[in-house]
């Protein structure tokens, strides 16, 4: 199909347009990293410099980042996040697939129930469960340590069974009839045929629930804010003033990158199972 | 399931039917007890974390209960003392309506504008896009911690106000100017509903464009009768999901508050003034640093109603104004 030459007065407006259209979008990208560039900028600078008026570094103190390691217990914090995150991320996915597997690919009676049940938890608010759950945990020692925020987790989690159950429905049915008649126990044909196709689905509440953990404050404050050695990065970071006597912005800012780090390495390398996961449930955990 | 068939049937097809009645029914108790199977971590947690909490909390909102010794039944005292005596109860609510009338509106109309000014440009949008979003990325403390660096009185944020000749307000120092602190902090990190907003926009068919610019509709005709009602089903989600976080929310204000100051002093919660005292701060400080364990299940009670009744009520007015594109509802 040839295309008629567009006028030049149009040209002209479109090109103008677009050069406001990229202005806009510009000034708010800078809006969007202003923030980013004086963290990072303070993380560089000497303890003096940063409570001065300079806004650049000099010289660059790098070793801030290693320094943090030395004037706190930051690698014990560091591993107590990994810790929570990777041991939840590994209970999320044992438990929720199983329980999406029958929420989705099993006829049986009380199924529909089940399902409005795990979506009522996924609106319940936290804090009406908390007090008991806090009884629970003292009556069995766990106040103090990370098991509160790990062991329950390997129970299910409404929010990833909801997004692996949206995903299954979508796997033709036919696939697992074949497989039943080939003599596959249920077990097989989640295990060999379901599981294989879910792996983005699958892929995404790992993602989600390690970022989650990763993240989470209000649980690791709860349950380990009174004991120093099981500090999450989460917990620690608030308390770096008190532990360090007075602000030190450039420790403090370093340390909230090294904290944030980690999450952006994944957010890169993982933003299409991101996309994918939140375009099948409308919303982020 | 006895057919018309099998009611003509002689005794030997009968039996049969009957054995295969029989197995049928075996292969569904199978299927029951493998669904169940599969479905018992649920199950286990559902009661364990779930049904015994809820109805322990419900139980323990009317008693006196510190832990240590046995809950001590009050009948409604705690509710009573909620509403009439707890000095800080009033002021933890009205910080938290604050919140939700600001933060909520507030972030909704950026989205939308964010989202706006994305579909607009045709190259580098994936990198926009990106742009926008990354502060959603950043954890909730290191964000919060961030700002608290950054709106410090000497930050740079000041620095900067005070180069221009703006007033540098003294922000989460100054009871006034804590909650217009944490407004800009939410709206840095609207990458989530802005997402959102970009697809529902992108979802708008062009057609309908076309027709109101046919029609001669101005750019804000156009906007206002054409792409709202398209993404009004995106905005009731921002508006629910908003409202529900706005009453849980903890952790940017605890932050704040509790981040200290040059001298290494732990600020209590709701510094400075109270002025950051929420809700759930509230519950927080009554259940977990006063382990005023009655008092705090009634506070979350209270809490889970409120927000029942104001999801409902957002679900009852939608009807007027959400359009679902091809549906009655």
């Amino acid at each position: 199909m040839a295309r008629r030459p567009v006028p030049p007065e149009i040209r002209r407006r479109r090109m103008l347009m677009s050069v406001a259209n990229h202005s806009v979008a510009i000034a708010l990208s800078i809006a969007f990293l202003v923030p980013f560039a004086f963290i990072l900028v303070t993380a560089l600078m000497t303890n003096q410099q940063a409570l001065s008026t300079d806004y650049w570094p000099h010289p660059f103190k790098w070793s801030n980042f290693s320094e943090v390691f030395h004037a706190f217990p930051f690698l014990r914090y560091t591993l107590n996040s990994f810790t929570y995150a990777v041991l939840a991320t590994v209970g999320v996915v044992l438990s929720c697939v199983p329980v999406a597997y029958a929420l989705s690919r099993l006829r049986w009676r009380g199924r529909q129930t089940a399902f409005l049940l795990v979506l009522s938890t996924l609106m319940l608010p936290p804090q009406v469960t908390i007090v008991p759950l806090y009884v629970i945990f003292v009556r069995l020692h766990w106040i103090g340590s990370l098991k509160p925020l790990i062991i329950p987790l390997f129970f299910g989690d409404a929010f990833s069974i909801f997004l692996l159950r949206q995903f299954f429905m979508t796997i033709p049915q036919e696939l697992s009839d074949a497989a039943r008649v080939d003599g596959a126990s249920e077990l097989q044909i989640l295990t060999r045929v379901i599981v294989p196709l879910a792996k983005p689905a699958i892929a995404a509440v790992a993602l989600f629930q390690f970022l989650y953990s990763w993240n989470d404050f209000f649980s690791p404050l709860l349950y380990a804010g009174n004991s120093p050695e099981s500090w999450t990065l989460a917990v620690a970071l608030t308390q770096l003033t008190t532990l360090s006597r007075g602000v030190l912005w450039n420790l403090q800012m370093a340390g909230a990158l090294l904290f944030t780090i980690p999450v952006l390495i994944i957010f890169f390398f993982a933003q299409k199972v991101f996309v994918e996961g939140v375009t099948l449930t409308g919303v982020k955990g | 399931m006895a057919t018309v068939a099998e009611r003509g049937a002689t005794a030997p097809e009968q039996a049969r039917a009957a054995v295969r009645r029989r197995h049928r029914r075996r292969a569904a108790w199978r299927r029951q007890w493998v669904a169940l199977a599969f479905m018992s971590p649920w199950i286990i947690g559902f009661g364990a974390f779930y049904v015994y909490p809820m109805a322990a909390s419900l139980f323990f909102s009317f008693t006196r209960y510190d832990i240590l010794s046995q809950p001590e039944w009050v009948g409604l005292d705690n509710y009573k003392f909620m509403f009439t005596g707890d000095a800080l109860f009033w002021p933890a609510v009205r910080n938290t309506m604050w919140m939700i009338a600001f933060l909520v509106p507030l972030q909704v109309i950026f989205a939308i504008g964010a989202a706006t000014v994305l579909t607009r440009v045709k190259r580098g949008l994936p990198v926009y896009r990106t742009i926008f979003f990354l502060p959603t990325m950043v954890p909730l403390v290191a964000a919060a911690l961030g700002f608290v660096f950054l709106l410090n009185p000497a930050g740079p944020v000041n620095r900067l106000l005070r180069l221009l000749h703006l007033p540098d307000p003294l922000w989460f120092y100054d009871p006034a100017w804590t909650k217009p602190g944490l407004l800009l902090l939410g709206l840095w990190m609207v990458g989530q509903t802005m997402i959102l907003f970009l697809a529902a926009l992108l979802d708008v068919p062009k057609q309908l464009y076309e027709a109101a610019a046919i029609e001669g509709a101005s750019p804000w005709q156009r906007f206002r009768h054409v792409t709202l009602p398209m993404i009004s089903p995106v905005i009731f989600f921002a508006v629910v999901i908003g409202v529900i976080h706005g009453f849980q929310y903890f952790t940017e204000a605890f932050v704040v508050s509790g981040s200290g100051d040059s001298t290494g002093l732990d600020h209590p919660i709701g510094y400075p003034q109270d002025s950051l005292r929420f809700f759930s701060s509230h519950l927080y400080q009554q259940g977990f640093e006063g382990f005023h364990m009655g008092y705090a299940a009634a506070l979350s009670w209270v809490m889970f109603v409120v927000i029942m009744a104001c999801t409902i009520a957002l679900i009852r007015t939608s009807r007027r104004w959400v359009h679902y594109q091809g549906g009655f509802r």
